[in-house]
């Protein structure tokens, strides 16, 4: 009995990784996300990389320190030359443009009449940074006019960020929260993506026995129901496979990348849009920022990765036996991939639900009420509950209770479907040449 | 004597229909029993009751005796109307596969398949994926995993459609080969051409029930209606023998060849005793063909059908 459902695996499982279409898919895939990654990073890369050379004609006796060089944009001084010489060699020597600053009694007035003079219309990263230089100028020659010294004003112009904490205490921070549900939402997506992808091909397994014309057959020598559970499980043991390669392989191929292409992740991750404060501003603030993303990733690692890859597995089990065993019987009830439409639409709604419930309601308010109820629900839970469980369980986090009343509910949901779906298998696999109503799977259940 | 397979009132109904009404059928061990009836008679709802694919609602089914149950199934051997194979995957193994799901060891069943892909002259299909074969070399496939296990009851729905009349005598050879081993055979048909070479018992099922079984000589002695051809070589005018030969019997059909004088008729008798007819017979004229006519068993099998329906 243990046997033949141990056969049945076997060869399900084999027949879904030596198939043609599996095997390159499993190649391929890692190949493209890593190129596209590689691809973008080194798009990313070459743009950060231009470094925007900016000829500065300063007759002013102003502005003598301030043009320093930063990442993307350095200045040249030229002197002693008239503006039409200096513009032509900035031409000449392909320069971004020439920042022309003519000779004025005052801060204010050699400020109001500089000319910024390019190519093409200027890029407002280029503007933006020149017309800080000149703010931050302005603003020290007034205040020092008011009697405020230069060291004075480096202190008034420290950067300030609000301080966060909970009722509890603990320092929180801004965006933790989204963080976590994005790593939540993470597993959750892949969970989605898992029963979607794999009940398909359990579906399209059972339909290919069907017509095929091997089902009876088969379940002349062994029950229906080991048929069913064998074929999902070697279905899924492929998934895992497929899973497991592409993970290691991303890896492996990730790794060689940033060695060959020397490309700096932590540059690509920098440029994600981290609810940090507005960036560069000034010198000041990028620094204040390191000591903030270290906090980050203290709160990151602080996150319960056991808890959550547990639950994981828990939750991505229960919830591809229960939607695989519901594709089966889909499979069973119709003759051909063409019939099933009218019933994959019922199994992809929840499974989308989740999803945006997910990402509308659960980022927003991780125990809110609606968040609460769909990660109780139980084809909704494996979705919704992971995407509220790195937030811990416990204080602050998930109620103990409503975990296990989620699990809970969901093995129970579990065994009833599967009674359920094991019934429209069997009886649906006999059945030929009728295309299933509603009304008509609800009587096989009686059979 | 002894019987592999005992059915006592079996019934099955899916929903409102009826499959099955209280059949009761006993089918002998060694033998090859003729499973008839027209197409959704219940012929395959019953066969799938025997292979534990569904339930019978009511009744009893024996199997050597004991009452059916799941380690049985190890011991029957059922090559479906409705058969087939996976495409993708590679004849041999395939073989294997289906063997080891009937029980029998990795090792047993690639000797035992060794033996059939041989015997069949199909041994060079081994690593072919099934997709490559045609449908009759597929069909061969099929019945070598059929009857790998060494079953004790075969059960064969259809067994010649979708082979060429080679092969299917082929298999009808192998089929009497393996009764001749001491299996138990069911073979369930609608083609009564193949009733008559094979089944020494017959079961004929219509709208559910069963309506006539027993061995197929004696239904057939049953149905004979008396009715003989006769031909005789006359010795002068076969006209005016002819009209002799109505006064006194029930001549149903006559053929007059002038050229030979030759009279062929069928006549029916009163009864089976042919004895008197003869000797009367030839008096008249010399007896060059004298034969009963056994009812096919098409024949019973319409006018079985026939009477049924017609309420009689």
């Amino acid at each position: 009995m243990a046997s033949k459902i141990g056969l049945i695996i076997r060869r399900e499982y084999l027949a879904k990784v030596r198939n043609r279409s599996f095997v390159v898919m499993t190649i391929l895939s890692p190949l493209l996300i890593v190129g596209m990654i590689v691809l973008i990073a080194y798009l990313a890369k070459v743009n950060d990389d231009e470094t925007r050379v900016v000829a500065v004609l300063n007759e002013s006796s102003f502005f003598m320190e301030e043009f320093q060089p930063t990442k993307n944009l350095s200045f040249v001084q030229f002197e002693g030359i008239g503006l039409e010489e200096a513009k032509d060699s900035t031409n000449a020597l392909e320069y971004y443009g020439l920042l022309y600053l003519p000779n004025e009694q005052n801060v204010e007035k050699t400020a109001k009449s500089s000319y910024l003079f390019t190519k093409d219309n200027p890029n407002t990263n280029i503007t933006q940074k020149l017309e800080n230089i000149f703010q931050r100028q302005l603003r020290q020659d007034r205040l020092q006019k008011l009697g405020v010294s230069s060291e004075q004003f480096s202190t008034v112009e420290a950067p300030f960020e609000i301080n966060l904490a909970t009722f509890e205490g603990e320092k929180s921070m801004k965006g933790i929260n989204e963080i976590k549900a994005v790593i939540g939402g993470g597993f959750g997506y892949a969970i989605m993506m898992f029963i979607i992808i794999y009940g398909g091909f359990v579906m399209r397994s059972v339909i290919e026995e069907k017509t095929s014309r091997i089902i009876e057959v088969i379940i002349s020598s062994v029950k229906p129901f080991q048929l069913m559970l064998g074929k999902i499980i070697g279905t899924s043991l492929a998934g895992l496979t497929q899973f497991t390669i592409w993970i290691i392989s991303a890896s492996i191929l990730l790794a060689l990348a940033v060695m060959l292409f020397g490309i700096d992740l932590a540059q690509l991750s920098g440029d994600s849009p981290m609810p940090a404060g507005p960036m560069g501003a000034g010198m000041s603030q990028i620094e204040g920022m390191d000591s903030e993303m270290l906090l980050y990733a203290q709160e990151i690692l602080d996150i319960p990765w056991g808890l959550l890859i547990v639950s994981f597995f828990i939750y991505f089990v229960l919830g591809y036996l229960i939607y695989s065993s519901i594709y089966a019987a889909i499979g069973a009830a119709v003759d051909n991939e063409t019939d099933t439409q009218q019933f994959i639409f019922p199994i992809i709604l929840p499974l989308m639900l989740a999803i945006y419930v997910g990402f509308f309601s659960v980022f927003s308010n991780p125990h809110g009420p609606i968040a609460v109820a769909f990660s109780l629900f139980p084809l909704t839970s494996p979705i919704v509950m992971l995407m509220r469980l790195p937030g811990g369980i416990g204080e602050g986090g998930v109620p103990l209770w409503q975990f296990l009343t989620s699990v809970g509910v969901l093995i129970v949901t579990f065994l009833g479907i599967v009674t359920l779906a094991a019934k429209i298998y069997r009886t649906g696999i006999l059945m030929y040449g009728k295309k299933p109503t509603y009304k008509e799977l609800v009587k096989w259940l009686k059979y | 004597m002894d019987h592999i397979l005992v059915a006592k009132n079996v019934s099955k109904t899916y929903g409102d229909y009826t499959a099955l009404r209280n059949i009761s059928l006993e089918i002998p061990t060694n033998c090859i029993y003729g499973l008839l009836g027209p197409n959704g008679a219940g012929k395959t709802s019953f066969i799938r009751i025997i292979n534990q694919i569904t339930h019978q609602d009511t009744g009893e089914v024996l199997f050597n005796g004991e009452p059916l149950a799941p380690h049985h199934i190890a011991m029957i051997g059922y090559l479906p109307e409705e058969r087939g194979l996976y495409k993708s995957m590679k004849v041999g193994e395939q073989a294997l596969y289906l063997a080891q799901l009937k029980g029998l060891s990795k090792a047993e069943a690639k000797t035992r398949l060794k033996y059939w892909f041989d015997r069949l002259d199909i041994g060079d299909w081994w690593n072919k994926k099934v997709q490559e074969l045609s449908k009759g070399m597929a069909q061969k496939i099929q019945f070598i995993v059929t009857v790998l296990h060494e079953p004790k009851l075969l059960i064969f729905d259809e067994p010649f459609s979708g082979f060429d009349p080679i092969n299917a005598n082929l298999i009808k050879d192998e089929i009497l080969q393996l009764k001749e081993n001491g299996t138990s055979i069911i073979f369930s048909t609608h083609r009564m051409e193949s009733v008559e070479e094979l089944c020494e018992y017959i079961a004929l099922i219509h709208k559910s029930e069963k309506i006539l079984d027993g061995k197929l000589s004696d239904i057939k002695k049953a149905y004979k209606n008396n009715i003989f051809n006769i031909g005789l070589q006359a010795e002068k005018d076969a006209h005016a023998l002819l009209k002799t030969l109505e006064e006194k019997f029930n001549i149903l059909s006559s053929h007059i060849d002038l050229a030979e004088n030759q009279l062929d008729f069928k006549v029916q008798l009163p009864n089976s005793n042919t004895a008197g007819v003869l000797t009367e017979l030839s008096s008249m004229a010399n007896i060059n063909r004298f034969e009963e006519t056994i009812p096919s068993a098409n024949d019973i099998f319409i006018q079985t059908v026939n009477n049924k329906d017609n309420g009689k």
